[in-house]
């Protein structure tokens, strides 16, 4: 059978009176693009903080491929790479060093031919020797992406990686880290832009308050959480009474409905028709991750 | 022992590449020292018969630049990485407390010798310098070293700025090195202050190293290098149990 890229069972934290982590139960398979989700506080970057061994779990068991992240830390980490949220860097190395480093302190020698290929799907192979205090905001985050993927860990773990980051980047550093779970590495990420969690990830867990509030896949979080919305223009300008239990609110001349399903539009219609109202324009919004977070976070 | 020995070659090169602060500055600063005191007491003071003071003054200078930059160079290099957060890289690697600790301390110990043996080279061109016994001086400036460089540890992970640690350095470290018998012989202090010198485990040091030099010390060199020896593992024991809880480094 095949291992669990990570397992958490029962993980509490609590930062004083803070509970941070309120049972946390969630299975992660090899090969997934998994995402974590929640509002600020909600406990992503303390459960993620605890799997990479940045912070200690009150209880509660995590495991990394097998390997428990307290008892077994040394094979956990290796198969572990984190991008950390905050843009850490060390000032006195240039951004190859830096890497060499990283490499060794995950027992790698010689890692050449790996941190020039990191390096140049990064689009940093011109700024390896520069000091990595001297770089942009977005190259910063590429120098820890390159960081943490020195060491070819099966499981990568990305915190916020695309904050501050431009479009092209953006884009680019997707490409990247599809490639890489194409090639059957398990992703972790957490993100503030929900379409890109909607675009990439198989599966979803949101958090609220240390406690994850709903785990499905994004297919079905997007199936069963929210209406569609139709918008409407109608001439005259006035809803009919029949409908008045369909809306979710007006924008100046366009009414909003919300409907369960597609085939409910023919209904609408045809009161509409009936109510001697003409519609003079029509659209249907489907539902976004972005809508399915804010009403399970509400 | 890979990553042990790279966090060593990187505290080695991240001193290096700050030479004219971390080995140049406290190289002038104890030389500077050096040219005052022995041109203003030479002709007064002789500590020891038959050795000229400026010549007993050379090994205390060089233990106190050692032991100050050792402690220096593991305290700045963690206080740093603490602020700035780089330790993540470090603290998400596999890395065995043991191994921070020894990667840490070597290069403390690195740091301390460079500086002290540019300090002793220096000093030749003030003052005759003899080696009674190289394997004791040798010893005292390893322990010496290593007992800073731990301490340096252990004060990085406990302060929480850089002026807490600052205060550590200025108000213990300092005063401890300056008030260990590197200008004097604490025979020459009223009882109740070499009282207080023998509790202070730097005076040990800088009479132990002195030993090394001149074959002559206050007290039983022995008993000194059985004292830092203990005051060495003590701390080190410290800092390892410090670094195996993760306190304050792993929240």
């Amino acid at each position: 059978m095949t291992l669990p890229a990570l397992e958490i069972h029962q993980v509490y934290k609590s930062f004083g009176r803070v509970q941070a982590l309120q049972g946390i139960d969630l299975t992660v398979q090899q090969g997934e693009f998994f995402a974590l989700l929640g509002p600020n506080g909600a406990g992503k970057s303390t459960l993620i903080n605890i799997l990479a061994g940045l912070a200690l779990a009150d209880s509660g068991k995590l495991a990394i491929l097998g390997h428990d992240v307290r008892a077994d830390y040394r094979q956990a980490r290796r198969s572990i790479g984190v991008v950390p949220q905050e843009l850490v860097y060390d000032a006195f190395f240039t951004v190859r060093e830096m890497l060499r480093f990283q490499s060794g302190y995950f027992g790698i020698r010689n890692n050449k031919a790996w941190i020039d290929e990191l390096l140049e799907h990064l689009a940093l192979t011109d700024k390896a020797d520069a000091y990595v205090r001297h770089l942009s905001g977005g190259m910063k985050r590429r120098v820890l992406v390159a960081q943490a993927l020195v060491h070819k860990p099966p499981v990568i773990v990305l915190d916020e990686p695309t904050a501050g980051v431009d479009v092209e980047l953006r884009q680019s550093l997707w490409a990247f880290i599809q490639h890489l779970n194409r090639q059957g590495h398990t992703i972790v990420l957490t993100t503030h832009y929900l379409e890109e969690a909607e675009a990439l990830c198989h599966r979803v867990a949101m958090l609220k308050q240390g406690q994850v509030v709903t785990l499905d896949t994004t297919a079905n979080l997007l199936n069963r959480h929210t209406a569609i919305q139709l918008r409407l223009k109608l001439a005259p300008s006035c809803l009919p009474a029949a409908l008045k239990e369909l809306s979710c609110g007006q924008d100046g001349e366009l009414f909003k409905l919300s409907l369960r399903r597609h085939a409910d539009l023919e209904g609408v219609l045809a009161t509409l028709r009936e109510s001697g109202i003409e519609v003079e324009d029509l659209e249907m919004v489907k539902p976004d991750l972005e809508d399915v977070f804010l009403e399970l976070v509400k | 022992m890979t990553g042990l020995l790279t966090l060593f070659y990187k505290e080695l090169l991240r001193f290096w590449k700050v030479s004219l602060q971390t080995v140049l500055s406290p190289l002038v600063t104890t030389l500077l020292y050096l040219l005052i005191f022995s041109h203003v007491l030479e002709a007064h003071i002789q500590v020891y018969p038959g050795i000229n003071y400026s010549s007993f003054l050379i090994p205390g200078l060089v233990m106190m630049a050692m032991l100050q930059n050792a402690f220096s160079n593991s305290s700045s290099s963690l206080i740093q990485s603490k602020m700035n957060g780089s330790i993540v890289f470090m603290l998400l690697a596999p890395l065995a407390y043991w191994e921070f600790f020894a990667a840490y301390v070597a290069a403390s110990v690195v740091r301390g010798a460079v500086v002290g043996l540019g300090v002793g080279l220096a000093g030749l061109w003030f003052a005759p310098l003899s080696l009674a016994h190289p394997l004791w001086m040798l010893a005292f400036a390893v322990l010496g070293c290593g007992m800073l460089g731990a301490a340096g540890i252990i004060s990085s992970i406990w302060a929480e700025n850089y002026d807490q640690m600052a205060a550590v350095q200025n108000f213990i470290i300092v005063p401890l090195t300056f008030l260990s018998g590197v200008f004097y012989s604490i025979h020459s202090l009223p009882p109740f202050w070499q009282a207080v010198s023998r509790v202070n485990p730097f005076f040990y040091l800088i009479d132990g190293f002195r030993y090394g030099f001149f074959g002559v010390s206050d007290v039983s060199p022995r008993l000194a290098l059985e004292i830092v020896a203990a005051c060495f593992l003590a701390l080190s024991l410290a800092t390892l149990l410090l670094l195996k809880s993760g306190f304050k480094l792993r929240k």
